[in-house]
């Protein structure tokens, strides 16, 4: 029984990784994956995909009180596979299309049978390519680090 | 007894016909392109982001557009779309210490973990013109260096430590966070209420304020503990799942500003703080809302309010651009009516004005005979 909640928890925090990954992704990558890994886009749509606003929450100098300090587009889909299971996507932006197929792609992934395929064949391609995009952004910023140097002047 | 005028139908519409046209410009020109306002003009798009306070790239170049690169139209534009959209929620405060960090630089501490920073900045350029741009010469790939991977933690966590810097900003338990965009405008705010006003106040009018406090009008002595620019992940808790989901990234811009010390007879002697948050690269609105924050603080800190940044009403309810353009703007539509009224009276008081120095005149006339 602990035993299961545990596996539970850690295959809640995969999908949690995973629906992150997608909704990450830029759409044009996120349609090519898809395609190439032969995703249908056979679905029943339960919800949206449709577009909204969620307010957007700071805290107070970095880690106080929070407060509201804009707000941001949000596209989510909810779908229903034909085997019955059900897929969300959140992501921010307006792209409708890539709601969907991040849904379809969130359901197929709670198919015990389809999951080490879509981890491969998208899951995957998403989170190395956004790493790289990362470091590399990283690499670029360090090179703008000061090295400071102290000068000696006079004798003594 | 009410008279409607009406007329001006067809100019009105061919007013917009011909702005269209000039909006678009000589023909011979090639047409300008979402992704390349998006990438060439992205301070621009996030100024129109943080005030139209609506974090969407695309829709803030649609804007900027559309309105013939008058940003204040384009902001006006976001904040109307806005409106057409339902609401799904409240985001999970952002934590801007796990920022993947573009540019982070402190005037306090020069040795700080994870260093300097400098990032894509303006400073240090000698801010002169450069005819080359315009033939689109080839660019150089930036630099690249290895990181050491260390965390960069924020300023005020480092003077925390000594216990000489207040705390982050804690607001009652019981406070529940307050909306703006939700709630009429009520005076006092919490700090809360008025932090979200100022990330998406006028730049220039909370820059002139900043700028008013260091010229003495509120003076507060401040060092910019941190400015930090990067990307944080958002993420929102929805019934149907059982883990906050990430909704993606933000570019933020994030100013800590130290000031002065202040102490009670409760209190020893502490650095005060002033924080600015704000969406894209926007350093100097970032530093600007800091100082503003700080100088609102004058009543809780137990200082004189002497000068207009410490004053929140005329602070706040002067701080929002598409408010402040309307009022102004409105004044150049009809006003015939007003106007015909405020004629006849100063006609009126014009007559009754001559009559009185006629019968002065007539007065002296008569004294001096």
């Amino acid at each position: 029984m602990k035993m299961d909640r545990r596996q539970e928890r850690e295959t809640e925090a995969q999908r949690k990784v995973a629906m992150a990954a997608l909704a990450m992704a830029p759409g044009d990558e996120l349609k090519r994956l898809c395609a190439a890994a032969g995703v249908s886009n056979d679905a029943e749509l339960l919800r949206g995909p449709e577009t909204g606003l969620v307010s957007v929450r700071g805290r107070i100098g970095g880690g106080g009180a929070p407060f509201n300090f804009g707000e941001a587009t949000v596209t989510r889909a909810t779908v229903r596979l034909p085997s019955g299971e059900i897929g969300h996507s959140y992501a921010l932006g307006r792209d409708k299309e890539k709601a969907k197929l991040s849904a379809i792609t969130d359901a197929l992934w709670q198919n015990p049978e389809r999951r080490a395929e879509i981890e491969d064949k998208i899951i995957a391609p998403l989170r190395a390519a956004q790493a790289e995009a990362d470091a590399t952004s990283r690499a670029e910023t360090a090179a703008t680090k000061v090295d400071f140097f102290t000068m000696v002047r006079g004798e003594d | 007894m009410y008279v409607a005028v009406k007329g001006g139908e067809a100019a009105i519409a061919n007013a917009h016909r011909l702005l269209a046209d000039r909006r678009r410009g000589d023909r011979s020109v090639p047409a300008l392109r979402i992704d390349q306002i998006v990438e060439q003009l992205a301070l621009g798009i996030d100024r129109v982001m943080a005030e139209g306070s609506l974090y969407d790239r695309e829709l803030a170049a649609l804007a900027v557009m559309q309105s013939r690169g008058d940003l204040i139209e384009a902001i006006f534009l976001v904040r109307a779309y806005r409106t057409t959209l339902p609401r799904f929620g409240y985001t999970r405060p952002i934590d801007t210490a796990a920022m993947q960090v573009e540019r982070r630089v402190s005037a306090t501490y020069k040795d700080l973990p994870g260093g300097q920073l400098l990032g894509p900045t303006f400073d240090y350029t000698h801010r002169l013109l450069d005819p080359q741009l315009a033939g689109d010469p080839d660019v150089v790939e930036p630099e690249q260096r290895e990181t050491d991977g260390q965390r960069m933690a924020r300023v005020s966590e480092i003077l925390a430590r000594e216990g000489l810097i207040e705390a982050d900003g804690e607001l009652p338990e019981d406070h529940l966070t307050g909306d703006i965009t939700r709630e009429p405008l009520e005076f006092p705010q919490a700090r809360d209420s008025r932090l979200q006003a100022l990330s998406r106040g006028d730049e220039g009018f909370l820059l002139a304020l900043g700028y008013s406090t260091q010229r003495g009008y509120g003076r507060s002595h401040p060092f910019v503990g941190e400015v930090r620019i990067g990307e944080v992940e958002v993420e929102l808790d929805v019934p149907e799942l059982p883990f906050p989901v990430t909704l993606g990234r933000i570019r933020v811009t994030e100013c800590q500003m130290v000031n002065q010390f202040k102490g009670s007879a409760k209190a020893p002697p502490q650095f005060t703080r002033g924080y600015g948050l704000v969406f894209g690269q926007s350093e100097r609105k970032a530093m600007a809302m800091s100082l503003c924050d700080r100088a609102l603080r004058a009543g809780e800190l137990g200082e004189d309010i002497t000068a207009p940044a410490q004053d929140e009403e005329f602070v706040i309810s002067h701080s929002d651009n598409v408010q402040a353009t309307g009022f102004v703007e409105h004044l150049k539509l009809p006003h015939y009516v007003d106007f015909q009224a405020e004629l006849d009276l100063v006609r009126r008081m014009r007559g009754e004005h001559e009559k009185r120095n006629q019968i002065n005149e007539n007065d002296q006339r008569e004294a001096a005979e």
